[in-house]
């Protein structure tokens, strides 16, 4: 095992931590001080590191790659290119397998792997790869849909046999999804007011701190065991395998230490580079991107053009919504198609409308691939309707957050799908939550020493002392599918073991979730707790060893593979009493007769008498369940009229943004962003904050700084820098207070709500909607800039 | 690559003289951050640490002398009576972990037009004390800005401080960033008045292909200033002498459109700046003058 490899952590003392305590996480304090072994920590006794040479294009054929003086350089190891593959398995994908290992004849887009290099040093291996020269034909870039859909546009993909490929109106379409509910034109006569809008949103980075990084380590059975960051180890093993040519079983794969994902490690990068080269050259291969490479070397939110029209009658009730999204997946499928389904049918927000006309497209062009990020699709179309509500309540004279309560969706509302939302959906009092709060002091930055500019517009630059200044305040709501969608098998997998170790009842829970920062390894201690009733509770490393887990994803792991450990401790749990019935029921009758718990580490009655010390009762026995756990069953949604019973369950938030605006120069403080969620039950309070709080920054991120650029003549990276690609810092991150509600819902473990992705969802509208409120202007495109404020774009 | 370590700065000159490209290297806030993306891969890196004295500072009677290599977190905390301007930049430069490595040697070396500490020098009018084998000269930083990174040292020459006159009056420096902290600059401004000669000095940063005054700005308030009287009556400044002169401001810049913003918005910021800044500045002074005035 390499150093700074996973260990096993034991949490816990004897009878507290069970669910709905706020038990701190055992990784926590190690990350504060740095002591934490990320992936790229991983070291090796006689490693080699790797390198990936990427194209300096976006769009052109390959004439010749050559290798040679990279061969040359001493202290090089091996220099690999499509050619030396060593199976016809040469693509990859999450759904469409349409992304090449290492380019082939053709790169699609700026920064795809051309040739891998491995060599003793890091910079050795650097300069290899500098040295392989590629000779380009450029081709013209497709940058956007006219470009994409444009007669003669040229193929990104050719001879496609996806099964998109059949329904979509242009092979430059990846997938399309229509979604039609009453009529339309009907509605239409019955408004009083209608409301046309077009929105503009911008690429948006996951930006984690920890870069792309792996460890792989060939075996003596011709196997390799792969170390690495990643958000979904089963999916990573079954599109790695085939590319190696081997079995899944001769893959072994650990979760190495994982620095953020929100998304972005739900796609390959560095793995198959890895183990390629750790199997050809008989070495364990490193490899660690640094940060411009990371920009390049895995996917980003899809950057999205958004046709909006609502109607409304004059007394405030939505009449119809027609909606048009084309989000721009760049040059490969990756999760493209999930997306289109999010975006559409969540298009309309969480608002009843029984006449809706909505259409997402995704499509294939030469920008950067972008796939899933926090939110997936439902974040570009809250930014886009919510603007919308504030537009139709303004256009009739109504106050925005009373437009929104008058059509706001409760439990029994039916979606634009059909699907009857069978569980709390408490719309209008999220908004009542935020709305009812109080104010932040104005001029909150004045001080008896003059202006606190960290308080101002600008902060420490020093821009204004209150000149120019003028607060808004706005409103926004949005809901977001928890769990993968149309009518994949969304399962998981615990394997849960009991046994006596040093005189103590101790469980292992065994998972291959991969912990990404979403707090699953507290969580499934508490659930071992609660479920098995002793102290003691380790968690095993997440592996292969195990069954699928399913992706650290879609807010979708403390109900998934939290309900597959609850029902795993549930087996465990019947049959350590199986054991007691068997060693102990004959020496009282309420072994056979009453309802038994697991408490304090003992078997008692449902009166509290106890019957025996789990120790006893286990004795040398070891309890050990592996189970695969299943939510209900979705279905995919009709391809022509998008109906169908598509989504598990429905999460809500809302936020209130207060922002100080220098109308002057454009700069933006925000002061407050409250946030109402309805969780269903908290397993962990303090980890249900800090994701609302981590979300809500990630959407102020959208809304006044991130953004990738790509140039639309060249479809090239312009920002791939923390320099100029800018995320919030704690002085633009304002207070957050949150409101949690917690309204069971009954078809979920514990009743709880997946909670990781809403607050990023309606954060970016508030803000934007405060920002229209503090200026008087329209802004339909996110981030929004200086620029933008000023008229100056 | 090799690293020279001289011990005095006598052996860095020497070593600057032997090997004139020579990358000097102190905070390396500048210098790593080229080298770890490989821009530049210089034959020889100088390291300047050892080198005490370029850490310090002197006050003179009228002037402070500061060293090279003093760190921005020093200046803010050690001279913002003195150096008002610079210490106001210095607290806009990156983080407090790049404050307490960086200096201004850093910035003048590089020569970026983004450099956080030039419009400040340029306000103060300080002098750049540059040194090699042949000797010490002072370069006044008007003429030390020659290109884009480009500056008016010869080869041979290591700047060891700037030089530059204690306040004589308010200074203030603003600088607009897409982020409220850690943020290059998408343009930056410093003024400074200077009642002793009853001149107003300005300097631009990001705006231009180097940092630049706004001489024509600077020509037209000091003449408003001197034939309205403002430096003796503490007369308010009025809005539209305000105006005009950030219309001045806005005019001597040359920017691009770049990722970090278009040109329009930045000529429009230096304007806003100059504006805000020369108010608070008069401002400043009109109150140091009335309180002076009860005193007496």
């Amino acid at each position: 095992m390499p150093n700074g490899a996973p260990t096993k952590i034991t949490q816990g003392s004897w009878t507290k931590g069970g669910i709905g305590e706020s038990t701190l996480r055992p990784d926590g304090t190690l990350k504060v001080t740095g002591e934490f072994a990320y992936s790229s920590d991983m070291w090796h006794e006689d490693m080699l590191w790797g390198q990936i040479l990427r194209s300096t294009v976006a769009h052109a054929e390959i004439v010749s790659i050559d290798t040679s003086e990279a061969l040359a350089t001493p202290g090089v190891y091996a220099v690999m290119t499509y050619d030396d593959l060593p199976t016809e398995v040469r693509t990859y994908g999450l759904e469409i397998q349409d992304t090449p290992v290492l380019a082939h004849g053709k790169v699609r887009h700026h920064g795809e792997p051309v040739a891998i290099v491995a060599a003793d040093h890091p910079e050795t291996a650097r300069r290899a790869a500098a040295k392989i020269k590629v000779e380009y034909r450029e081709l013209p870039v497709i940058t956007d849909e006219a470009s994409a859909t444009a007669p003669d546009a040229i193929l990104i993909h050719e001879n496609r046999t996806d099964h998109h490929c059949g329904h979509v109106p242009h092979p430059n379409i990846v997938h399309r999804q229509p979604i039609v509910r009453g009529d339309v034109a009907e509605a239409r006569r019955r408004a009083d007011v209608i409301v046309e809008g077009e929105y503009h949103f911008g690429m948006q980075d996951q930006a984690f701190l920890g870069p792309e990084s792996g460890l792989a380590v060939p075996a003596e059975d011709g196997g390799v065991d792969l170390y690495v960051a990643t958000q979904w180890l089963h999916a990573d093993l079954r599109q790695i395998a085939p590319v190696l040519g081997l079995p899944e079983d001769k893959v072994r794969m650990t979760l190495a230490g994982v620095g953020g994902a929100f998304g972005g490690r739900e796609d390959l990068s560095m793995q198959i580079h890895a183990c390629l080269l750790a199997l050809r050259t008989g070495k364990p291969v490193k490899i660690v991107y640094n940060r411009f490479e990371s920009f390049f070397g895995h996917v980003h939110r899809h950057p999205a053009k958004l046709y909006y029209e609502h109607g409304a009658t004059k007394d405030g009730k939505l009449t119809h919504v027609k909606c048009r999204i084309v989000l721009d997946g760049g040059a490969y499928a990756s999760s493209s198609p999930a997306v289109v389904g999010n975006a559409s049918s969540l298009g309309v927000g969480p608002y009843v409308v029984d006449d809706v006309d909505i259409e997402a497209i995704a499509l294939y062009t030469n920008n950067p691939p972008c796939g899933a990020m926090r939110g997936f699709g439902a974040v570009q179309a809250c930014f886009a309707y919510e603007a919308q509500m504030d537009k139709t309540a303004e256009k009739l004279g109504m106050d925005p957050v009373e437009f929104r309560r008058l059509n706001a969706m409760s439990q029994g509302a039916v979606m634009p799908t059909g699907q009857v939302v069978d569980s709390p959906a408490p719309v209008a009092e999220l908004l009542r939550r935020v709305k009812a709060r109080p104010m932040p002091p104005e001029r909150q930055w004045e001080s008896s020493e003059g202006a606190d500019v960290r308080q101002l517009p600008g902060g420490l630059s020093n821009t204004t002392h209150g000149e120019g200044v003028v607060r808004g305040v706005g409103y926004a709501v949005g809901i977001k599918n928890v769990g993968f969608s149309e009518g994949f098998d969304d399962y998981s997998t615990a394997k849960v073991r009991m046994e006596v170790v040093a005189g103590e009842a101790v469980a292992t829970v065994h998972t291959a979730m991969a912990e990404v920062g979403q707090g699953g390894i507290t969580v499934h201690a508490q659930i071992a707790r609660t479920e098995l009733g002793i102290g003691r509770v380790t968690i095993h490393p997440a592996d292969t060893q195990v069954g699928s887990a399913g992706s650290t994803s879609a807010s979708r792991q403390t109900y998934v593979t939290g309900g597959a450990v609850r029902h795993a401790c549930e087996l465990v749990r019947e049959q350590v009493l199986e054991i007691g019935r068997r060693r102990f029921g004959s020496y009282h009758p309420a072994w056979a007769t009453a309802e038994l718990l697991l408490e304090g580490g003992k078997v008692v009655t449902d009166g509290g008498e106890v019957l025996a010390d789990l120790v006893d009762v286990l004795g040398d026995e070891v309890v050990e369940i592996e189970r695969e756990w299943r939510h209900r069953p979705t279905e995919p949604f009709d391809l022509r009229t998008g109906q169908g019973n598509g989504h598990v369950q429905y999460s809500f938030a809302a936020h209130r943004a207060v922002v100080e605006v220098d109308t002057e120069l454009g700069l933006v403080k925000v002061v407050e962003l409250a946030c109402a969620q309805d969780v269903g039950k908290a397993l962990n309070p303090l980890s249900v904050v800090g994701q609302i709080q981590g979300g809500t920054t990630q959407g102020l991120g959208i809304a006044v700084m991130e953004e990738i650029v790509v140039d639309p003549r060249t479809a090239k990276v312009r920002n791939p820098s923390f320099t100029d690609y800018l995320i919030p810092t704690i002085l633009d991150t304002p207070t957050i207070p949150v409101d949690v509600l917690e309204l069971a819902d009954d078809h979920a473990p514990y009743g709880l709500r997946g909670i990781g992705e809403a607050p990023t969802l309606s954060s970016t509208p508030a803000v934007l909607a405060a920002i229209r409120n503090a200026t008087g202007l329209e802004l339909n495109r996110t981030p929004v800039r200086p620029e933008h404020l000023t008229g100056m774009a | 690559m090799d690293f020279l370590r001289p011990a005095t700065w006598e052996e860095a000159l020497a070593a600057k003289a032997e090997h004139p490209t020579a990358v000097p290297i102190a905070g390396g806030t500048d210098v790593m951050v080229e080298i770890n993306f490989d821009h530049r891969r210089p034959e020889y890196l100088m390291d300047l640490n050892r080198i005490g004295e370029l850490h310090e500072w002197e006050t003179e009677d009228d002037s402070v002398r500061l060293g090279a290599s003093v760190p921005y977190s020093k200046i803010m905390e050690r001279l913002r009576t003195e150096l008002p301007g610079l210490a106001l930049a210095s607290h806009t430069v990156a983080s407090p972990q790049i404050r307490n490595r960086g200096g201004v040697g850093g910035n003048l070396g590089t020569a970026s037009p983004a450099g956080d500490a030039h419009p400040a020098l340029l306000a103060a009018g300080a002098e750049v004390e540059v040194a090699s084998v042949r000797g010490t000269r002072l370069i006044p930083i008007d003429d030390f800005y020659t290109g884009v990174k480009r500056n008016a040292l010869a080869p041979d020459e290591l700047i060891r401080a700037v030089r530059v006159k204690k306040a004589d009056g308010p200074q203030q420096y603003a600088k607009v960033g897409t982020r409220n902290a850690m943020v290059i600059a998408v343009c930056a401004f410093g003024l400074a008045l200077h009642p002793e000669t009853r001149t107003v000095r300005t300097g631009i940063g990001s705006a231009a292909p180097t940092p630049v005054r706004a001489r024509a700005a600077e020509e037209f308030l000091n003449a408003a200033l001197e034939e309205g009287g403002f430096w003796d009556n503490g007369r308010i400044i009025t809005p539209s002498l305000a105006r005009q002169f950030a219309e001045l401001c806005a005019a001597a810049c040359n920017p691009i459109d770049d990722v970090r913003g278009t040109a329009t918005y930045r000529r429009h910021a230096v304007g806003v700046l100059a504006r805000r800044t020369l108010t608070w500045t008069w401002e400043s002074y009109r109150g140091s003058a009335r309180t002076s005035k009860g005193a007496a």
